[in-house]
């Protein structure tokens, strides 16, 4: 049997007197996509961003495993391995794009970026790969030289995505990344991370409090409230035979379909 | 025939002659003395020792009238004085508990021990322009009251015995370690509080004014309550090395500004009061307001509170309070820089050529 | 081309100015700068009796190297005689009472704002730079707390997004003066505004370099012989500024030229920038007439 991607344990992120995340302990499967969900205030975006290295944890452990056996524990990478990783092997995609994009440059300098800090040197090189890269996004490569604030909401999130994807990251956080956009939007962008999470074999980490989203992206759920987790399994199982209350609760409000 | 522009040593020599004269100005009216101003324009003085930081009435006058007025020059040329200056060593932290009072306020007791004492404000009067100061006047003596004896209790002082009130050390700094010392090493970021409040204190009034005016107006929102204003004269003492004890070398004048702001507490911490403070030679209340003000913003980080306002913005608001390098760099803009403009020169122009040739050539 | 002989310093002030004290701070900056070319040294800028901005890093670092029997050279946008250079050497002159001369080669310390002369120098001389912001990331990340880890894990990406984004907007790297340099395949540096026709000499250099930063209170340094790359792609290789005209004066083709408005009808005239160098070719020109 292979080992986990991710585990973590015991995860404890306190913020004064308040405690947003208390003892979360899940692995993450290569190839797997996990879901949290959760109303908000319930402590998932936390929680993701204490597992993605953004923001340190009081208490417990983040392990991520490398091709070569190797297990890395989060809290003990220096500062440059930490950030050499989150451009390298992993990524996040921020619910806001404008915190996951540099609006001021082109698009084309946002897919680079992760390009050139990974030394390419050919301009030419860089550009045609931002062009893939876009196109692979469903994006017109004629808006290269376009500033992302030209862009539409949906168009700067799928920026957002192919700027993360280029470096082929083996692991890709995302917090919340259709909340914010149209029914129709969220739709197209939702078949297009189910399309690139397939292609690339990316193993996902989804905050989200839309269970639709959940449902068609995640294989298996994790329900949060008030910092703890209340119930976990299989995707289906979760939504269809809720066990606890709150969840049968979140299931009834939500899914009306 | 073209020759380079010459004679910018003697150019230099004119303009400062020049200066000199125009400084003097009409030669019929009186010189101003450095007396005069002294101790006629002393809060303009006190403001050139503070923000120069060095405590000379005398030089700080003369940096007045040399400068034309210009307070900033003038806080230049005490700062300038202040490098050739020896260093003998650091004096002991002065007592302002056993200052002799000239003035106190509290806005947060009506009255409380030691009393409240007015001393010569602006505040209360009405800003109407006297003439009667066009010309010498005689000056009624004013009543003085009796000086009040032994120490006078901060009112920071008071809400601490009854725990409401921080601790006077922050719990970032060591109280075992030296200070540091801003005109000796260079400030790199993150600073503790004790560096941030030399920058401060030297931090241009205008600029900490405008900044403790934004927190009180909902940008980095921290409702601060005039805890205790005091002005007054203070001893200062220094430890001799070949003494080995504490003596008093002087008395400066200063004024000290306590502000009080609610805290609404952390999970190790009751809710309390915390302090923002300021100092400043001479009588200085709007800046040692504004400062007090401005260090309590600067602590957000410290407290836990949310970062969001340019006033809570560590390295935004002390890289740029500095009045001497802030106008030194503007200033220098005056400077030939045709160098660089001819490097830009050459792009533009090649830019638009190039612009020009695509679109004869889209044309075509 | 003038020299004018050492004098005796004003008394009143110790020699070059600053106390001794002062002088073995900035020395100390100075010797972990050259050991760490390019590396940026935090050090205790004194307020110095001209304005910040105006050359207080490099006044400091002059007057911490400079001895009795220096030469000094000053020299602003490539002229000896600009108002800035003028006022500089005069306070050399007057609190250290050094020789100063405007023949670069004579000179064995040369301090400079926004140019480096044409002549080449050599193992004997020592060019001081004045230097207003020595952060070559400050304008793509304002804070120093985060330039500062960029500097130490090498993680340089967005200097040439910076240079990406030149090309895709104007078609090439339109950085004409403070181009960046990577210094021994590890430091990324400002160069100080000068032009980047002044960064090949930069490159391999006899002297010893040395940059202040008064106001911003930072030392930095290429010891002489260091590698200093400007940043480019491989096809997009940086490139100097080139002039079709030649210098009106001297009839130089392959120094930096200044342009001169002659009248309100669009004329003009080129001339070198660097004075010294003009003026020795002016004399060598009517020499070879005669």
């Amino acid at each position: 049997m292979t080992a986990p991607l991710l585990s973590v344990g015991n995860l404890t992120k306190r913020f004064g007197a308040t405690t947003a995340c208390s003892g979360i302990s899940f692995d993450l499967w290569p190839g797997e996509v996990l879901g949290i969900v959760g109303e908000s205030g319930s402590g998932k975006t936390t929680l993701l961003q204490c597992v993605a290295g953004l923001q340190s944890a009081d208490e417990g452990s983040v392990a991520y495993h490398l091709d070569d056996g190797h297990r890395i524990e989060l809290s003990t990478l220096s500062e440059p391995a930490l950030r050499r990783m989150q451009r390298t092997e992993w990524a996040f995609i921020h619910q806001h794009p404008h915190l996951g994009l540099r609006m001021n440059v082109s698009a084309g300098a946002n897919i680079g970026e992760r390009l050139m800090a990974n030394q390419w040197q050919h301009y030419g090189n860089i550009r045609s790969e931002a062009e893939k890269w876009l196109q692979a996004v469903e994006i017109d490569s004629s808006r290269i030289d376009d500033l992302p604030s030209t862009y539409s909401g949906g168009m700067q999130q799928r920026l957002q995505i192919a700027r993360n994807l280029v470096s082929k990251p083996k692991l890709v956080f995302m917090d919340e990344p259709t909340g914010g956009l149209d029914v129709s939007v969220q739709a197209r962008l939702l078949d297009l991370i189910r399309n690139l999470v397939r292609k690339f074999g990316l193993s996902v980490v989804i905050v989200t409090h839309d269970l639709a989203v959940a449902r068609l992206l995640s294989s298996r759920l994790i329900v949060m409230r008030n910092g703890e987790i209340i119930e976990e399994g299989l995707t289906d199982q979760v939504l269809e035979d809720p066990q606890s209350a709150y969840s049968q609760l979140l299931v009834s409000s939500i899914l009306q379909v | 025939m073209y020759v380079a522009v010459k004679g910018g040593e003697k150019a230099i020599d004119n303009a400062h002659r020049l200066l000199a004269e125009t400084r003097r100005g009409d030669p019929e009216v009186p010189e101003l003395s450095t007396e005069q101003i002294r101790e006629q324009l002393t809060l303009a003085v006190d403001r050139v020792m503070t923000e120069g930081s060095l405590y000379d009435r005398s030089l700080a006058s003369l940096a007045i009238k040399q400068a034309r007025g210009d307070i900033i020059e003038a806080i230049f040329l005490v700062r300038a004085c202040r490098t050739t200056l020896p260093r003998f060593g650091y004096s002991v932290p002065l007592d302002t508990g056993s200052m002799t009072i000239t003035r106190r306020v509290s806005a947060t007791y009506k009255d409380l021990p030691g009393g409240q004492v007015l001393g010569p404000t602006f505040d209360y009067t009405h800003r109407l322009l006297d003439h009667d100061l066009e010309h010498e006047t005689e000056i009624e003596e004013a009543p003085v009251a009796e000086p009040v004896q032994g120490d006078m209790p901060h009112v920071l002082d008071l809400l601490c015995e009854e725990g409401l009130m921080e601790p006077p050390i922050s719990p970032g700094d060591d109280p075992e370690t030296e200070p540091g010392d801003i005109t000796r090493d260079p400030l790199v970021f993150p600073v503790d509080r004790a560096l941030r409040l030399q920058s401060l204190a030297r931090g241009d009034e205008g600029y900490l004014l405008a900044l403790g005016y934004s927190t009180q107006r909902g940008f980095g929102r921290n409702h601060p309550f005039a805890g205790e204003i005091r002005l007054g004269s203070v001893s200062v003492e220094f430890v001799p090395e070949e003494l080995g004890f504490a003596i008093e070398i002087g008395e400066i004048d200063i004024t000290e500004c306590e502000m009080v702001t609610q805290f609404k507490g952390s999970k190790t911490t009751p809710p309390q009061f915390t302090r923002g403070y300021g100092l400043a030679f001479g009588s200085c209340e709007r800046k040692a307001m504004s400062m007090a003000q401005v260090d309590r913003s600067l602590r957000a980080e410290e407290l836990g509170e949310d970062r969001v306002a340019p006033a809570q913005d560590e390295e935004f608001v002390l890289s740029h309070c500095d009045n001497v390098q802030a106008t030194g760099f503007v200033e220098h803009l005056k400077l030939p820089h045709y160098v660089d403009f001819q490097s830009e020169l050459e792009l533009v122009r090649r830019m638009r050529r190039e612009q020009e040739e695509t679109m004869r050539g889209a044309a075509e | 081309m003038s020299t004018e002989p050492a004098s005796v310093p004003d008394p009143g002030y110790n020699f070059a100015y600053l106390n001794e004290q002062t002088k073995k701070m900035i020395r100390r900056a100075l010797l972990k700068a050259i050991a760490i070319p390019g590396y940026q040294v935090p050090f205790a800028s004194r307020e110095m009796p001209m304005p910040y901005g105006w050359g207080t890093g490099g006044v400091q670092v002059t007057a911490s190297i400079l001895t009795p029997d220096d030469v000094l050279k000053v020299i602003d946008q490539g002229a000896d005689d600009t108002t800035n250079a003028v006022s500089i050497r005069k306070f050399f002159r007057r609190t250290a009472g050094i020789a100063t001369t405007s023949d670069t080669e004579t000179a064995t310390v040369i301090q400079t704002r926004h140019r480096i002369p044409e002549e080449p120098l050599s193992e004997s001389q020592i060019l001081v730079f004045q230097v207003p912001i020595p952060e070559p990331l400050r304008f793509l990340e304002p804070r120093e707390t985060e330039t500062r880890k960029m500097h130490a894990y090498e993680d340089y990406g967005l200097m040439h997004v910076k240079l990406y984004e030149d090309i895709s907007q104007n078609g090439h790297i339109a950085t004409t003066y403070a181009y960046p340099v990577r210094v021994e395949g590890r430091y990324v540096m400002d160069p100080s505004p000068t032009p980047k026709f002044d960064n090949p000499k930069m490159d391999n250099c006899e002297a010893l370099q040395l940059f202040g930063a008064g106001r911003e209170k930072r030392i930095y340094a290429l010891p002489p012989y260091t590698r200093v790359v400007s940043l480019d792609f491989e096809d997009h290789p940086f490139e100097i500024q080139k002039w079709t005209e030649k210098c009106s004066l001297c009839g130089a083709d392959d120094s930096f030229l200044d342009e001169v408005i002659t009248d309100d009808k669009g004329g003009r005239m080129f001339v070198c920038s660097d004075t010294d160098f003009c003026s020795k070719r002016q004399i060598g020109r009517q020499e070879a007439a005669e």
